[in-house]
């Protein structure tokens, strides 16, 4: 009786904190979609740059330069701007890019999968090979291991990144020809899958067109490992110096003092409490990597949205920037919420 | 009850090669353990817990451990391989360490580090490791052992966690058990039932105890046999009943500092060191 009552409460009391979560979810999201639209609209505006000569070109006639500023509602007051942008954004309407012709959003669903992809596939490649280096380094302290994960860090923080791209270009795509060179897949087989997900891998897989797939992979290799790169130099430091925290705990004495073998000692132990800080770091540099790899896009000819932004900025076409800038703000959000779900889960003490 | 010793210590001593150069933290401890209470009482600093942790082969890099002799039941544990080692710890040398908030893992459940104490030295399955951890955690007086098994570490108070630790280190029922100030982070009434388990716990079983503390008391009223360590060594060796006639003048240092009931001395005299007795 007792215990039915319990069971009762306690579903009810999961289900309220589950509704409690979600309404935050939601309005933490709002809120940070609402700020970053407002800076970025407003700094937009503010900006001297000029729109209307964007579209029609400096030696148009006043009439014309008068008319094309009136369409775009320029010559209202901006919070009026701001809030016929706001209405309009939330019904799924972000303006058209000046640039493409196209309407932003239809540009984002382009080139955004092409980014997941890189940035998915470089965050993959950072926890598989970071982790386990970090955790060897801090195991063999000071030893040769240590100083080789302490040297590839130091060279990943410090050499730039489209040096090293375009010297990865030089040897495996040029010289030895071991893979393909820029873009995502081969002009011969762009036709041959029908864009699903928008990610050429799993499209092309899906659909069997295993040719198609290998050219893609042959393609994504190096700016994926360019970046996986970039990101392993970031976590392996960061696990290194997290294990180094744990190894000196006394759980792990008391690992030893079990009889366990040092192999579970310290993955099982050691790394199991060192996972939970380490979430946020792959949660961050994923985000990073999300919003950030305008210079491997452009040398790898990946048409991603770092590119997409840094071509419309280079425009002044704003409305592409808002809703590129939108797009990452939400990304940023969504992996917050994700890293704070996988935090609960790993560490019991914040249940 | 056995004439041979279950461990031989001869000339220990436990080196640290630093930087600053050396410094030897054990210099030349022996003594002699059967199956009897053992205790070792010094200061902080004064070795007693690298003695602890030298017989179970966990000196911390960069430390180096010297002896003599150094054999449990005839194993000499200078030579012995890592693998031997390794099933000697845990499963038959225990050790319970002072402060559960931080001996625990804090992401594993209680019931899970206990089956892992059990399945490291055991073929055995799940179920039976489970009804083993349970058994045990009834043997060191938990009111609810279900409940505590799938508790985690966070989730109890310092007392429960102190014998869950009891229960996770003699899950294996090893032959020794060093007790490294097994009830220093908990308060008087809790550490009293805590001795009162541990107690109980090792008369049954009959094992060895090394019971490491700070307090000369407790030792002498728990143990059969006081070590008093100073600055790495062993000043004194002696019966604990006979911890009245002590006669190096750092036991007689510390008998002193203790207040007692009969009479009201003030101010309390506190030890003055002598340097010689670190030679």
């Amino acid at each position: 009786m007792t215990g039915a009552t319990l069971t009762q409460s306690g579903g009810h009391h999961a289900l309220r904190f589950f509704l409690l979560r979600t309404l935050q979810f939601i309005a933490v999201l709002a809120t940070t979609l609402l700020g970053l639209v407002a800076v970025t609209f407003f700094i937009g505006r503010i900006v001297p740059i000029d729109p209307v000569i964007a579209i029609v070109g400096d030696r148009a006639p006043p009439h014309v330069y008068a008319r094309v500023r009136q369409e775009l509602g320029l010559d209202l007051p901006m919070i009026q701007q701001f809030w016929i942008y706001l209405k309009k954004a939330i019904s799924g309407d972000f303006g058209n890019s000046v640039l493409t012709t196209n309407p932003v959003m239809t540009d984002i669903i382009n080139v955004f999968p092409a980014t997941l992809e890189l940035a998915t596939l470089g965050t993959i490649i950072g926890c598989l090979v970071g982790i386990p280096l970090g955790v060897l380094a801090a195991v063999k302290r000071g030893s040769l291991v240590d100083q080789f994960v302490r040297v590839l860090g130091l060279v990943g923080y410090s050499v730039p990144i489209f040096w090293l791209g375009l010297m990865a270009l030089l040897l495996f795509y040029a010289k030895l020809g071991w893979v393909e060179g820029p873009g995502r897949l081969d002009v011969t087989y762009s036709y041959m899958y029908t864009p699903v997900t928008g990610i050429v891998l799993i499209d092309t897989l899906m659909q069997g067109q295993m040719d198609a797939f290998w050219n893609a992979v042959s393609h994504i290799i190096l700016p994926t490992c360019l970046l996986g790169y970039f990101s392993l130099a970031y976590i392996s430091r960061m696990t290194r110096s997290f294990m180094l925290n744990e190894l000196a705990q006394e759980y792990v004495i008391a690992a030893r003092v079990k009889g366990l073998s040092e192999i579970k000692v310290i993955w099982r132990h050691a790394l199991r409490n060192a996972a939970v800080p380490l979430v946020t770091v792959i949660a961050l540099s994923y985000a990073h990597l999300l919003e950030g790899s305008v210079l491997t896009e452009t040398i790898f000819a990946w048409p991603g949205l770092g590119q997409y932004i840094t071509n419309s900025l280079q425009n002044a076409d704003m409305n592409a920037v808002l809703g590129g800038t939108l797009v990452i703000g939400t990304a940023f959000v969504i992996l917050n919420l994700l890293s704070d779900l996988l935090y609960r889960l790993l560490d019991p003490r914040t249940r | 009850m056995t004439t041979k010793p279950l461990l031989e210590v001869e000339d220990l001593r436990v080196r640290f090669h630093l930087r600053t150069g050396t410094v030897e933290a054990v210099r030349g401890v022996s003594f002699t353990l059967g199956r009897e209470r053992l205790g070792i009482v010094g200061e902080s600093g004064s070795g007693k817990s690298q003695t602890g942790r030298a017989i179970l082969g966990l000196t911390p890099p960069p430390g180096e451990v010297i002896a003599k002799k150094l054999t449990f039941d005839g194993i000499d544990l200078l030579t012995a391989s890592k693998r031997t080692l390794r099933t000697l710890r845990g499963g038959r040398i225990s050790m319970v360490m002072q402060d559960p908030k931080y001996s625990l893992n804090p992401v594993m459940t209680i019931g899970e580090q206990i089956i892992e104490a059990y399945q490291a030295h055991t073929r055995s399955g799940r179920a039976e490791a489970r009804d083993k951890a349970l058994a045990m955690l009834e043997a060191v007086k938990m009111r609810d052992p279900a409940r505590v098994f799938s508790l985690y570490p966070h989730e109890v108070s310092g007392g429960m966690g102190q014998r869950a630790m009891i229960a996770m280190m003699l899950v294996t029922d090893p032959d020794l058990l060093i007790a490294d100030e097994p009830t220093s982070a908990l308060d008087v009434t809790v550490s009293m039932e805590i001795l009162r388990i541990l107690d109980e716990l090792v008369a049954e079983r009959g094992m060895g105890l090394i019971f490491i503390s700070h307090d000369l008391k407790l030792v002498s009223s728990f143990c059969d046999r006081v070590l008093v360590m100073y600055a790495g060594r062993v000043v004194e060796e002696l019966e604990a009943k006979n911890l009245r006639e002590a006669k190096h003048p750092y036991t007689q240092g510390l008998m002193r500092c203790l207040p007692t009931l009969a009479n009201d001395v003030r101010p309390l005299p506190t030890l003055s060191r002598d340097p010689a007795w670190a030679q």
